[in-house]
């Protein structure tokens, strides 16, 4: 057992581009669930928009990068606007079930085979990324004995901290304010928000798109990183655990998500990359009968199954979050 | 003219597996098929040890009766390209099958020579009579290829709307039964359960476990199944949802926990079962036989036989009997049912077991009718919530009329220029849309649910 690798498994997993994905799409969660009290269950909707909004702008177009980027976020805030519509005034349940369900359509149409010359079908779409990669400034990649990452991912880490970074200040910002004292009484009592004369919906609805942004901003990020535009990247998997990275750093908390984001890619890749070496080899630590090669790779799934519910059970405010501020009594 | 459907199903055996599609689309006149003309076709084609291309060519009738071998009709595989170097060439025996050995990994074309079908039998379609393969290394699973579905396009739209309402029903009854489940666990505790599909899962796993691993028969691995789901659903009440609801916590957190539960369980499914697709030991493969205008395999009229009278069964004994008007009523309202002497939790933990059971029994049948996945239920589910949504949350008959309007709708939208891929996104769409319209669904109360 090679304990470095494990080591450097996780630390460049909680550190690189995938962690930022996550945190990403956890900011615009938690203004959502965490500062509003909806319960949006199709993120990976609006990272697939944005996301398919580029890549279709620049590939299938053939028009420029940035107005791809402008397409993108235009089809993310456009997703809010027609989700919020019928659902906004429905109870939470229903939200939930309505977003997964859009979010399973728009990745069934972007994968599907007669759309192909649109949408690149279940393979996706690959060469919009150039302007991108063109852009990084750095000669070659970084070894710091622990963690290694190479040129490509350098220039990620640097443009996915800096975005973070900004989210973060945006909404700290925006939730000093008093509009986020606002959507904070909508979360914990919408009637008397409304008693007062502020129009719930309209909050509610703006809230709505701000975290569908900060979701597109995710997409767009996740398919300028790997260079692929790929339907099935956007399954509701995908939110169950950017939810998952939210609970774990805690809701309503600016830094919640960041924070949880990375720890949830240290554990996941930490553990998927334990399990990885103690099956294989000659002599492996655990005997074949046991658990062979392609079963370790799920141990981290079955923990992290495990984990979202005792996480929820006795601590659902997270590591940072307050017990009183979380939106978990169904209304 | 009746249509016929030819269709190859092909593998690769061997250390290099899976292989491609080849196709044969054959429209025939009425007359039945005569036997091969082409000289006295090899009794056996052996299929050859290691890397190979075994290719069967079998002539399903349109869907009709089980499917006959196609003997005598010459196939040769090419390297490469249609004009690379001939790897091998043979006819098809008396099991239709022809077996060419390969030398490994790499693109293969299979040609079939359309001069050497039986008379009667053309290739239809645009004619296509090559068909290129990529062998590359993969499990040895023994992967088949049924080309040929394509047969629909010719068929009437009359026979179409049929198939589709044939197969909508069918699902539309599979869905009714789960979402009947979720239904009454929605009502009586508030729950909307994301394992709900994982439900459905075990109901499968667990006859696929009974029927292949202690070698009972389906049927009464099915009817284990289904005894193992409803002990499943009693000790998933008392373990995680009792001490839950004793500890006052939330409905949103409890959905959060089911969420949970759903990634614990589908991993501990893949863990266990794996990633493949597999099937029961019997009913596998059913042709169909005429009933009028419609055409029913055995296997399709037992299910919807089974779930229609468990169904009409439920929704009675929900209606009539002492433990049905307890569950209604703590559906309807906890606090007062308490108060007036109900056990809660008593019919909470029935209604679990019933829940449970129902929800297994649609795994059960659905693992007859389909296949085993360690997925089935998950890719199940968001139709379940659509049938339960669109039918009104909580209530008992809602269930399966939404139910049975999303199965009709998932397959009927292809005839009507749905594309066939992504059928679900209709039944999807309809849900949002209804949401818009009518919240409450369609035999729901109108009441306040804002």
């Amino acid at each position: 057992m090679d304990f470095g690798t494990v080591i450097d498994a996780a630390l460049s997993a909680a550190l690189g581009p995938q962690a930022i994905v996550f945190a990403l799409a956890a900011i615009g969660l938690n203004v959502h669930f965490g500062y509003t009290g909806l319960l949006n269950f199709g993120q990976s909707g609006f990272m697939s928009i944005a996301a398919f909004g580029l890549a279709v702008t620049v590939v299938t177009w053939d028009l420029p990068f940035w107005l791809g980027i402008i397409v993108g976020m235009l089809g993310a805030v456009l997703l809010a606007l027609v989700l919020g519509v019928p659902t906004l005034r429905l109870r939470a349940d229903y939200l939930a079930i309505v977003t997964i369900a859009t979010s399973e359509i728009l990745r069934l149409i972007f994968g599907a085979v007669e759309f192909k010359d649109t949408f690149g079908g279940s393979n996706g779409l690959t060469g919009f990324a150039r302007t991108y990669q063109d852009m990084n400034p750095y000669g070659g990649g970084v070894d710091l004995g622990i963690v290694s990452f190479s040129r490509n991912d350098l220039w990620s880490i640097t443009v996915g901290w800096t975005l973070v970074a900004l989210s973060c200040l945006l909404v700290f910002a925006l939730m000093r304010s008093p509009w986020g004292r606002v959507l904070k009484s909508i979360r914990e009592d919408e009637d008397a928000v409304r008693s007062l004369g502020k129009n719930v919906f309209a909050y509610k609805m703006q809230a709505l798109v701000l975290g569908g942004v900060f979701g597109g901003l995710a997409g767009i990020f996740h398919i300028l990183k790997q260079g692929s535009a790929v339907p099935t990247d956007f399954n509701t998997t995908f939110t169950f655990y950017a939810y998952a990275a939210l609970l774990v750093g805690g809701a309503a908390r600016v830094f919640g998500p960041v924070v949880g984001s990375m720890i949830f890619w240290f554990l996941i890749a930490g553990i998927g990359s334990f399990f990885s070496q103690a099956t294989s080899g000659a002599d492996p630590l655990l005997p074949d009968w046991l658990m062979t090669n392609t079963q370790a790779s799920l141990i981290r799934f079955i923990l992290l199954g495990l984990g979202l519910m005792l996480l929820m059970i006795f601590r659902p405010q997270g590591i940072f979050g307050d017990r009183r501020e979380i939106a978990i009594d169904g209304r | 003219m009746r249509l016929r459907l030819a269709a190859l199903l092909a593998a690769v055996a061997g250390v290099l597996t899976l292989l491609a599609p080849s196709a044969a689309l054959a429209q025939a006149t009425p007359s039945p098929t005569p036997p091969a003309s082409a000289g006295a076709p090899a009794a056996v084609n052996p299929i050859v040890p290691g890397a190979n291309i075994t290719v069967t060519l079998l002539d399903l009738n349109g869907g009709k009766g089980d499917p006959k071998p196609v003997p005598g009709v010459g196939l040769t595989v090419l390297k490469d390209s249609k004009d690379g170097a001939e790897v091998g060439s043979q006819t098809t025996d008396t099991k239709g099958r022809v077996s060419i050995g390969i030398e490994g990994n790499g693109t293969y074309v299979v040609e079939l020579d359309p001069k050497t079908l039986p008379d009667g039998v053309k290739l239809s379609g645009n004619g296509e009579t090559v068909k290129t393969v990529e062998v590359k290394l993969a499990s040895s699973n023994f992967v088949q290829f049924q080309i040929g579905a394509v047969v629909v396009q010719d068929a009437s739209l009359g026979s179409k709307i049929v198939d589709g309402t044939r197969s909508g029903i069918i699902a539309g009854l599979l869905i009714a039964l789960a979402a009947l489940g979720l239904s009454l666990i929605f009502g009586t505790t508030g729950l909307t359960n994301f394992a709900h599909g994982e439900l459905i899962t075990f109901g499968a796993i667990a006859t696929y476990i009974f029927n292949r691993g202690f070698g009972l028969p389906v049927v009464a691995a099915g009817v284990l199944a289904v005894i193992a789901s409803a002990a499943f659903g009693y000790l998933q009440d008392r373990g995680l949802w009792r001490p839950l609801r004793r500890r006052g916590t939330g409905l949103i957190a409890m959905m959060i926990v089911s969420i949970g539960l759903a990634l614990f369980l589908r991993s501990i499914f893949q863990y266990g079962f794996g990633g493949s697709t597999r099937t029961l030991s019997q009913y596998v493969v059913q042709g169909r036989q005429s009933y009028g205008p419609i055409d029913l395999s055995h296997k399709e009229i037992a299910i919807v036989l089974v779930s229609v009278i468990t169904i009409v069964v439920t929704c009675l004994a929900l209606m009539r009997t002492r433990l049905g008007k307890a569950m209604r009523a703590v559906s309807d309202n906890p606090a007062l049912s308490a108060s007036s002497g109900l056990r809660v939790d008593g019919v909470i933990s029935a209604v679990w077991v019933l829940g449970t059971a129902l929800t297994g029994l649609a795994g059960v049948l659905l693992a007859v009718q389909q296949q085993v996945n360690f997925q089935m239920g998950f890719n199940l589910l968001l139709l379940v919530f659509a049938g339960v949504t669109l039918g009104g949350l909580g209530t008992i008959w809602g269930a399966l009329i939404g139910s049975l309007v999303i199965g009709l709708m998932v397959e009927l939208g292809p005839v009507f220029g749905v594309p066939a891929s992504i059928k679900e996104v209709g039944a999807l769409v309809v849900l949002i849309l209804i949401l818009l319209v009518r919240p409450q669904g369609i035999l729901g109360k109108a009441q306040r649910i804002g």
